[in-house]
């Protein structure tokens, strides 16, 4: 179950940011997240961050997306 | 490093040379390995089984005819997820009650509802809560906020569920003829991979925690296999990026805060023992069951025939049950396994029709 | 265009449908004023027409889209284009349209009039004469979701438009397109990226405020499509790939045609906004509406040349081959995956809604 996709932080407002996946918006919520900060990358949920990726999370994931040929 | 990850798939398959079935727990897995086609790249002794991790499909009977019920009443606004509008209830799905005049809105998330509420106060907004940890805190949270800031006309309709439960209960009503569980990746962000130590500790099978791209896929079945192969069952995370061991802990407090734990029904598998959640009487003012205390969800007549639960656990197949494909097709499910686009039975239905037209 | 009304916050009544003088006002004041030609302006009970040929394509089709004002367009541009590029489709040019319109009480005179003005720009520009129509009044429906998360309030009091438009075009001598004519080897050519108008129309009608640069592609095709078909009337499908997306339209042509079709995901067109949108609702653009694209299908030896002639038409920039038609399995379309995979394409069930598993 659950579909969640990671986006980036473009605008934070206390509990609410706005998330960025391929230049699409949307308002969201990183309460359950810790110390959110633009610029993060985050797994969105139903409107709600539910996780943080670190640099090396995003560089795997890149690499994954980069090499899905199999 | 793909075919790598393919190749090591294939020689560890051939290794351990018997049939290996593997249960992958959650829906969103199903769904992926249906998209990517990953199932075509398995080697041929390893299959996947889906399990009963889609929370939508396994939302019960009775659960869809209280939320009709109230949809009935006078000013109420049902807003679910999209995907809640075909489950049908024992009388009709809400994509019925829609057409018959109940007010139902498909909102992506909580956070709608619980807005719609603020600019709707004329309007009494019910929220379909459904799904199961990862879910469960994003609508706990409009909860706690609807409480906090008094938007007294939003409530919740509770129907979450909990995974590891359900997985320790597979077995329960039967043989469970699986080498290994693919566990949930985004359950496992919230829960953490520590949820499924009882789990490893009672099946004695791998458990291993995989994200949803299909290289994640792969590489988590490889490291089922190289468990198989080693004769080991432990809990691994092959979705690092996402899951620790101890998962979302704020995520978790804040579940625990708004919610209790209850036994609850699961089309297909019945009644499984704490394996639900239910809303804290502190927040009974949001909670749909009793805000509208006059509407009684009436026992849902059990799916007559419907051998889900053996599907699900994997000891049946789909043309073993007496209403697949008759009584039970996609256009018209009855069971979890035919209502989900990409369940075991709805598969089979789509299969089966193309080896008739080969 | 001519504001012959003061009042800006005029809307329709019940009475605009009567028959009368409000209906006759709003036919000769905005209809006329717009559509003006001389077929139409006999304002008889039928339109009566010469045509220079007998074979002949007839097309209906009703729009219902709401919210009637889109990223894009607007409902009158859509009705146009529709049943342009349905007739285009059948190797048609477009000729003469009828346009019915049934009004909500409560829509917006000036909203009327954008319409009926992009229902003029559109018709001209596709080359066809609005030649009949009508006029009807309905009470206000209840429960309108479609609007039912915009903020303002004054969404919340405006009415609907239905329209209902009906065309006829003439076939090019030549040409015998089918969705029964693909064959084994055929090329499947998408004229652009997949996906824009359904996620365009999606995010608005659910209320599912994603900001974003989703717009709608709807335009009429029969421009692009003449070209092509001057040049190489041996096409065998052409198909628009409305609601259901593209794979709705394939798994058309997979059975009517008794093929199986194989599409590679990887050459499929997606903008990375339809993309983006789609990851973040859980659903796939070849399964997404389109209102300006095409499937061509057409035989091995002539696919390049179809493809040259379609990226040179300003609406077939983006155009790609996406795919094959295969004798096995019939009737079924398979997607080539990303990973090297292999998956069933199906018709999608009923109408695309975000989901969360």
């Amino acid at each position: 179950m659950c579909l969640a996709v990671p986006a980036k932080i473009v605008k934070l407002n206390g509990n609410d940011a706005i998330v960025e996946i391929e230049g699409v918006r949307r308002q969201s919520n990183v309460s359950l997240i810790q110390a959110p900060k633009i610029g993060d990358y985050v797994l969105l949920h139903a409107g709600f961050a539910i996780q943080k990726w670190s640099e090396a999370d995003v560089q795997e994931f890149n690499e994954i997306m980069a090499t899905i040929q199999m | 490093m793909k075919n790598d990850i393919i190749k090591e798939m294939l020689s560890l398959a051939g290794t351990i040379g018997r049939p290996v079935k593997l249960m992958e727990v959650c829906g969103t897995h199903t769904m992926a390995a249906f998209r990517t086609g990953l199932r075509s790249l398995l080697p041929e002794n390893v299959s996947l089984l889906s399990g009963p991790g889609c929370p939508v499909c396994v939302t019960p009977n009775d659960f869809l005819d209280l939320a009709i019920a109230i949809a009935e009443e006078p000013d109420v606004v049902i807003t679910t997820f999209g995907d809640m509008l075909k489950v049908p209830g024992s009388r009709m799905s809400l994509e019925h009650a829609k057409a018959r005049g109940a007010d139902v809105r498909v909102v992506y998330s909580p956070l709608d509802a619980l807005n719609m509420a603020k600019e709707q106060p004329g309007k009494k907004i019910v929220f379909l809560g459904v799904g199961f940890e990862t879910t469960a805190p994003t609508v706990a949270w409009t909860i706690k906020e609807a409480l906090q800031s008094g938007v007294a006309n939003y409530s919740v309709l509770c129907a979450h569920k909990t995974i590891p439960e359900a997985m320790l209960a597979l077995p329960a009503g039967g043989d469970l003829r699986i080498d290994g569980f693919m566990c949930p990746g985004h359950v496992s962000v919230i829960i953490g991979a520590k949820a499924y130590e009882p789990i490893c500790a009672r099946h004695h099978i791998p458990c291993v925690i995989a994200g949803f791209e299909a290289a994640d896929m792969a590489r988590a079945i490889t490291m089922i296999l190289r468990q198989i192969a080693g004769s080991q069952a432990k809990v691994e995370i092959e979705y690092t990026r996402s899951v620790t061991m101890e998962g979302n802990v704020t995520a978790q407090d804040l579940c625990s805060e708004v919610f209790e734990k209850s036994d609850a029904q699961w089309r297909g598998l019945g009644t499984i023992p704490d394996s639900g959640l239910k809303i804290r009487d502190k927040y009974a003012a949001h909670d749909a069951q009793k805000t509208f205390p006059e509407i009684k969800p009436t026992p849902s007549a059990s799916e007559h025939g419907c051998i889900c639960g053996d599907i699900l656990r994997g000891v049946k197949l789909p043309a073993d049950c007496p209403l697949f494909g008759r009584k039970c097709t996609p256009s018209s499910p009855i069971g979890a396994c035919m209502v989900s686009s990409e369940g075991t039975c709805a598969a089979y239905f789509k299969y089966t029709r193309r080896d008739k037209k080969k | 265009m001519k504001n012959t009304t003061a009042n800006n916050n005029e809307i329709v009544l019940m009475g605009h449908g009567g028959g009368g003088l409000l209906t006759k006002k709003i036919i000769e004041e905005i209809i006329l004023q717009e559509l003006n030609n001389p077929i139409l302006a006999q304002l008889d009970d039928s339109a009566c027409i010469t045509l220079p040929q007998k074979d002949i394509a007839f097309t209906t089709d009703s729009y219902v889209i709401d919210p009637i004002f889109f990223p894009g367009a607007d409902i009158g541009k859509l009705a146009v284009c529709g049943t342009v590029n349905d007739l285009a489709m059948q190797g048609a040019e477009p000729k003469y349209m009828s346009l019915a319109l049934i009004i909500e009480e409560g829509l917006p005179i000036s909203d009327f009039r954008k319409i009926i003005h992009s229902i003029k720009e559109t018709s001209s520009a596709a080359g066809v004469a609005i030649v009949t129509g009508d006029t009807k009044v309905i009470e206000r429906r209840k429960n309108r979701s479609a609007l039912s998360h915009k903020n303002d309030s004054q969404h919340e009091q405006e009415g609907g438009l239905f329209i209902n438009t009906t065309g006829i075009g003439l076939r090019l001598p030549k040409v015998d397109v089918a969705v029964s004519n693909a064959r084994p080897g055929d090329a499947v050519i998408v004229t652009g990226s997949i996906g824009d108008h359904g996620m365009a129309v999606l995010n608005l009608r659910e209320g599912l405020r994603l900001e974003s640069k989703l717009t709608s592609d709807v335009a009429p095709l029969w421009d692009m499509i003449s070209r092509v078909l001057e040049k190489i009337p041996g096409i065998h499908c052409l198909r628009d790939p409305t609601r259901g997306g593209v794979a709705a339209a394939l798994c058309d042509i997979a059975e009517a045609s008794s093929c199986g079709i194989t599409v590679t995901e990887s050459s499929l067109p997606v903008k990375n906004s339809v993309r983006g949108a789609c990851d973040l609702l859980g659903l796939e653009p070849i399964a997404v509406a389109n209102e300006g694209k095409a499937i061509v299908i057409c035989s091995d030896n002539d696919k390049n040349e179809v493809l040259r002639i379609i990226r040179s038409h300003p609406l077939g920039q983006d155009a790609c081959i996406i795919g094959n038609i295969t004798a096995e399995p019939a009737g079924i379309v398979l997607m080539k995956t990303r990973t090297g995979g292999e998956r069933i394409i199906d018709v999608p069930t009923g109408e695309a809604l975000p989901r969360i598993c």
